[in-house]
C-alpha cells in the first residue's frame, strides 16, 4: 500500500512542476534558461543545418517526420543485421535474420517497443544503444512535438489567414530532447543503477551455480542496462533490455526501484496535460480531459488489482489459497503487478514487471481495453492527440443532436475534415480485427501457445499492442516468425502515423477556416456536459468495434473458469 | 486579438520553410543518434559505474573466500537437502535465457506443472500440499526471482537442519538475515541465494576437505541422531 500511496504522490507532485516546465521549454519565446541550453542546442542546429527560426506548414512539419522516420527506420535494419561486425558486441552475438531486424527497428521507430526477441541474447551492445536507445529518445519527442504543433494551431484562437505555419519541428525536437528528456533520464538512470540495475560495458559473468550437485554454469549479462531503462520507461516507450523486462530483478531490482519506474510510466503523459493548458491557455478544457483520463485510469486499475487478488485458477488446492502469483515477481506482488500492468498499457508504454499471458482472464481482458481506448493517458503526445481525435467526432455528433452545423473551437468541421477523422478512428478495428481474423483462419502461422480462447486472446492482443503503439504482448505467442514480423510492421505504421497525422492536417485545414463568432447554440467544449459526451463516444466507439471479440476471448475463458 | 499578439505572430511567421529536405532529416539523424545513442549511455553508464560500482557490475554475491557464485538478484538452481529451494523457473535459473511459463490459467500444462510441483514440496519437506505457499508453486515473471516468502522459508527449516545436522533455531536465525525489503516499501522477502551462501559460510557441506572444523558432518547418521 505504501508503494501505491509513493507512486501516486510522485506522478501528481512532480508532474505538475514538469508540466509548467515543459510549456516553457517549448515555448518560442526568449527565456531566463535559454543561455545555458544554447551550448547544447546550437551545435546541434548547425550540424544539422536547420534554422530553427523557421516556420512549417503541417504539410512540411508532416514531411519533416516522416523522412526522418524513414532514415530512422533503415539505420536501425541496418545496425540489427550487421551487429555481428560492428564494435561494443562483448557477448559476440551474430547479426539478427531480416525479418525480425525490420520488426524491430519498425518496432522501435513507431514508439512501441514490441519486441520479437530477447534483448541480452540477442542484441549487442550498440544496438541496445545507438539503436534502440536513439529511437527510444527521438519517438516520444516526435510525438510531443505534434501534440504542442496541434496546441498551438487548433487551440490558440486567432483570426483565419495569420498563421501561416504549425511551428519548427526540428525546434521542437531539439527543445523537447535537450531541455526535457536527457536531463531527466539521465537522474532516473543514476537512481535506478543506484538500486542494482547494471551500468557497464563489460561482457556476461559466467558463474557455477552454489550447489554442487546442479552442475550448470549460470550467466548473468550486463550492459548499460540503466541508461536505457530510464527511457523506456519515460518515453513511453516499453522495450527492455532483458526478454521479460522489468520483471528481471537486474532490470527491476527493489521495491524503490519500483516506485520509480512505475512513476516514471505516467508521469510525462499526465505532465503534458497541464504543459497544453498553458501553451492553449484553455485550462478548463484540459482539466475536463483529465478528469475523463484520471476516471477511465482509475476504473481500469481497480479492476485488474482485484482481478489478480484472486487465486489462479489453475492452482486450486494445489497450495495454501492465495492471489495469482503466476508470472509474477515475489518482491511486487499482485497489487503491484497489477498497477504496472494497467498503467502500461493505459499509457501505450508496453514494458511489464509480470507477464500478462498469465493474468486472470479479467485483468487479461482490462488491459487489452486499455490498450483499445489508448487514450488513458496515452502514449507522449499520441495519447492526447488521440483524445482531440475523439474530441472532434464529439463535436460532430453533439453539433448534430443539438441541430447545428458541425464546428469545433468556432471553425467549421466539414465533410474533407470528417472524412478523415472517421478514417483514422475506423482503421483501428479494421486493421486488429482483420489481421486477426487472418492469422487464426492459418492455425499454422498463428503460434498459439495457449489452447482454446485464451489463444484468440493471444493473437487479439498483439495486434492491439501493435496498433496502440503499446509493445507489452501475451509474451508465449510464438512471434518472431515472418508472417507476424510483416503483419506486425503494417499494423504499427498505420497505428502510429494515421492517428497522430491527421489530427496535425485537421488542424492545419481548421486554422485557415473564419472562426464564427460563440453564439447561444455553441456547443461548450470545456462543459462537463461535452467531457461527458466525448467520454461516451470513446466508450461506445471501441465496445461497438471490439466487444464482440472480448466475448469470443478473455470473457468465455473467464465464464468456463467459473467467474 | 490585441495588437502584441499580431506583431508577435507576424514576427513568429518571417520565414516560412517551403520544404522538409532529406539532408536536414538525415544530418538531424547523425546528430541525434551520436547524442542520444553513444554520448548520454556512455555517460551516465561510466558515472553510474563510478558512483556505485557493486550494484553496476550486477550486484554480485561471494563466499566467505572471496569467491563469486552468483548474484543477489539471480536466482539459482538448488536441489540438494541441504539448501533452501527457490521458486519454479521458466528459464532454468538462467539470465541468459530469462522468461515467464506464459501460461494461461485455463492452460491444463499450469495445473499439470503445479501439481508436479506440489507434489514433490510436499514429500521433500513432509507437509501435506494445503500447507504449501503459494509462490513455491507458481513460476515468477522473469524466471530469476531471487526470493521466497519468509513462510515458504520457514517451510524448508527442518529439511534443511535435518540435512546439515545443526538445529533449527539456528537456521531460522540466518533466515532473518536473509530478509529483504524490511523498510518503508515492500514486503519482507528471504534471498535465497544469500541464505544459502551464510549456511555454507557457517555450515560447510564440503564433501572433499571434510575439514575438522566443521560443526557437524552431514551423513545419514547424524542426521538421524539429531532427531
Amino acid at each position: 500500500m505504501n508503494d501505491m500511496i509513493a507512486i501516486y504522490a510522485i506522478v501528481a507532485l512532480l508532474g505538475v512542476p514538469l508540466g509548467i516546465y515543459i510549456a516553457r521549454a517549448l515555448s518560442t519565446q526568449p527565456s531566463r534558461i535559454d543561455t545555458l541550453f544554447r551550448v547544447i542546442e546550437t551545435p546541434i542546429y548547425r550540424l544539422a543545418g536547420v534554422n530553427s527560426q523557421s516556420v512549417m506548414t503541417w504539410q512540411v512539419y508532416a514531411l519533416a517526420i516522416l523522412k526522418l522516420h524513414v532514415g530512422l527506420i533503415l539505420l536501425a535494419w541496418l545496425v540489427f543485421m550487421c551487429q555481428g561486425l560492428l564494435p561494443l558486441n562483448p557477448d559476440g552475438i551474430p547479426g539478427m535474420k531480416w525479418d525480425t531486424a525490420l520488426h524491430t527497428a519498425v518496432s522501435f521507430a513507431t514508439n512501441t517497443n514490441q519486441q520479437h526477441y530477447s534483448g541480452q541474447a540477442q542484441l549487442s551492445h550498440l544496438s541496445q544503444t545507438f539503436a534502440i536507445v536513439t529511437l527510444q529518445f527521438l519517438t516520444p519527442a516526435t510525438g510531443l512535438a505534434v501534440l504542442v504543433a496541434i496546441a498551438r494551431t487548433l487551440l490558440v484562437a486567432r483570426p483565419a489567414g495569420t498563421v501561416k505555419g504549425v511551428g519548427n519541428y526540428y525546434h521542437d525536437m531539439t527543445r523537447t530532447l535537450v531541455r526535457v528528456m536527457l536531463p531527466l533520464a539521465a537522474v532516473v538512470a543514476l537512481l535506478l543503477t543506484s538500486q542494482g540495475v547494471p551500468s557497464s560495458y563489460q561482457a556476461a559473468h559466467q558463474v557455477e551455480m552454489l550447489d554442487s550437485q546442479v552442475e550448470e554454469v549460470q550467466s548473468i549479462p550486463l550492459g548499460p542496462v540503466a541508461s536505457m531503462v530510464a527511457i523506456k520507461q519515460l518515453g513511453t516507450n516499453g522495450g527492455g533490455w532483458y526478454g521479460p523486462n522489468s520483471s528481471v530483478p537486474l532490470e527491476n531490482p527493489t521495491p524503490l526501484a519500483n516506485v520509480i519506474e512505475t512513476a516514471s510510466l505516467t508521469i510525462i503523459p499526465f505532465a503534458l496535460l497541464i504543459a497544453i493548458a498553458l501553451i492553449s491557455g484553455r485550462r478548463r478544457l484540459m482539466m475536463g480531459i483529465g478528469a475523463v483520463m484520471l476516471t477511465f485510469s482509475l476504473i481500469s486499475t481497480s479492476v485488474v488489482v482485484s482481478s489478480e487478488r484472486m487465486p489462479n485458477a489453475a492452482l486450486v488446492e494445489l497450495s495454501q489459497p492465495g492471489a495469482n502469483l503466476e508470472g509474477k515477481e515475489l518482491r511486487f506482488g499482485t497489487d503491484l503487478s497489477a498497477l504496472w500492468g494497467s498503467w502500461t498499457t493505459q499509457t501505450s508504454n508496453g514494458s511489464v514487471n509480470a507477464m500478462h499471458d498469465s493474468f486472470n482472464p479479467m485483468g487479461g481482458m482490462m488491459v487489452l481495453m486499455d490498450m483499445f481506448v489508448n487514450v488513458t493517458f496515452g502514449g507522449i503526445g499520441v495519447g492526447l492527440i488521440g483524445f482531440f481525435l475523439y474530441l472532434m467526432l464529439a463535436a460532430f455528433v453533439g453539433s448534430l443532436m443539438v441541430g447545428r452545423a458541425p464546428e469545433l473551437f468556432g471553425k467549421p468541421l466539414e465533410t474533407r475534415e470528417m472524412r478523415w477523422i472517421s478514417l483514422a478512428i475506423l482503421v483501428q478495428p479494421l486493421v486488429i480485427l482483420g489481421l486477426s481474423a487472418l492469422t487464426v483462419a492459418m492455425p499454422n502461422a498463428a503460434g498459439t501457445s495457449n489452447p482454446g480462447f485464451h489463444g484468440l486472446t493471444q493473437v487479439l492482443y498483439e495486434f492491439a499492442s501493435a496498433f496502440a503503439n503499446n509493445g507489452s504482448g501475451f509474451e508465449g505467442l510464438g512471434d518472431d516468425t515472418p508472417w507476424w514480423n510483416l503483419a506486425c510492421v503494417i499494423t504499427l505504421m498505420v497505428g502510429r502515423f494515421l492517428p497522430m497525422l491527421v489530427p496535425l492536417a485537421v488542424a492545419g485545414w481548421l486554422a485557415a477556416k473564419r472562426t464564427a463568432p460563440a453564439g447561444r447554440g455553441t456547443l461548450p467544449m470545456d462543459s462537463p456536459a461535452f467531457m461527458g459526451l466525448t467520454a461516451g463516444v470513446i466508450v461506445i466507439v471501441n465496445l461497438l468495434g471490439f466487444l464482440p471479440a472480448l466475448v469470443l476471448g478473455p470473457i468465455a475463458e473467464a465464464v468456463t473458469q467459473g467467474f | 486579438m490585441n495588437v502584441d499578439m499580431k506583431r508577435q505572430i507576424a514576427a513568429n511567421d518571417d520565414v516560412l520553410q517551403a520544404k522538409a529536405s532529406w539532408g536536414n532529416a538525415l544530418r538531424f539523424m547523425v546528430v541525434m543518434a551520436v547524442l542520444l545513442g553513444l554520448i548520454y549511455p556512455l555517460v551516465t553508464t561510466t558515472l553510474g559505474g563510478w558512483l556505485f560500482p557493486e550494484q553496476a557490475q550486477g550486484s554480485l554475491v561471494r563466499d566467505a573466500s572471496g569467491r563469486v557464485v552468483g548474484s543477489s538478484l539471480v536466482s539459482q538452481t538448488f536441489v540438494s537437502d541441504e539448501y533452501f529451494i527457490g521458486r519454479p523457473s521458466a528459464a532454468g535459473n538462467d539470465a541468459g535465457g530469462v522468461s515467464g511459463s506464459n501460461l494461461a490459467s485455463s492452460n491444463v500444462s499450469l495445473r499439470e506443472r503445479a501439481q508436479a510441483d506440489a507434489n514433490a514440496i510436499a514429500q521433500r519437506e513432509n507437509v501435506s500440499v494445503d500447507q504449501i505457499p503459494v509462490d513455491l508453486i507458481t513460476a515468477s515473471g522473469s524466471g530469476i526471482d531471487p526470493h521466497i516468502s519468509p513462510e515458504a522459508a520457514e517451510l524448508q527449516v527442518a529439511r534443511v537442519a535435518q540435512a546439515r545436522g545443526i538445529d533449527e533455531a539456528t537456521v531460522t536465525a540466518l533466515i532473518d538475515q536473509a530478509l529483504e525489503n524490511t523498510g518503508w516499501l515492500g514486503s519482507p522477502v528471504v534471498n535465497v541465494l544469500r541464505l544459502n551462501v551464510s549456511l555454507d559460510d557457517r555450515f560447510p557441506v564440503s564433501s572433499t576437505t571434510a575439514a575438522p572444523l566443521t560443526p557437524a558432518p552431514v551423513t545419514p547418521t547424524a542426521s538421524d541422531t539429531m532427531e
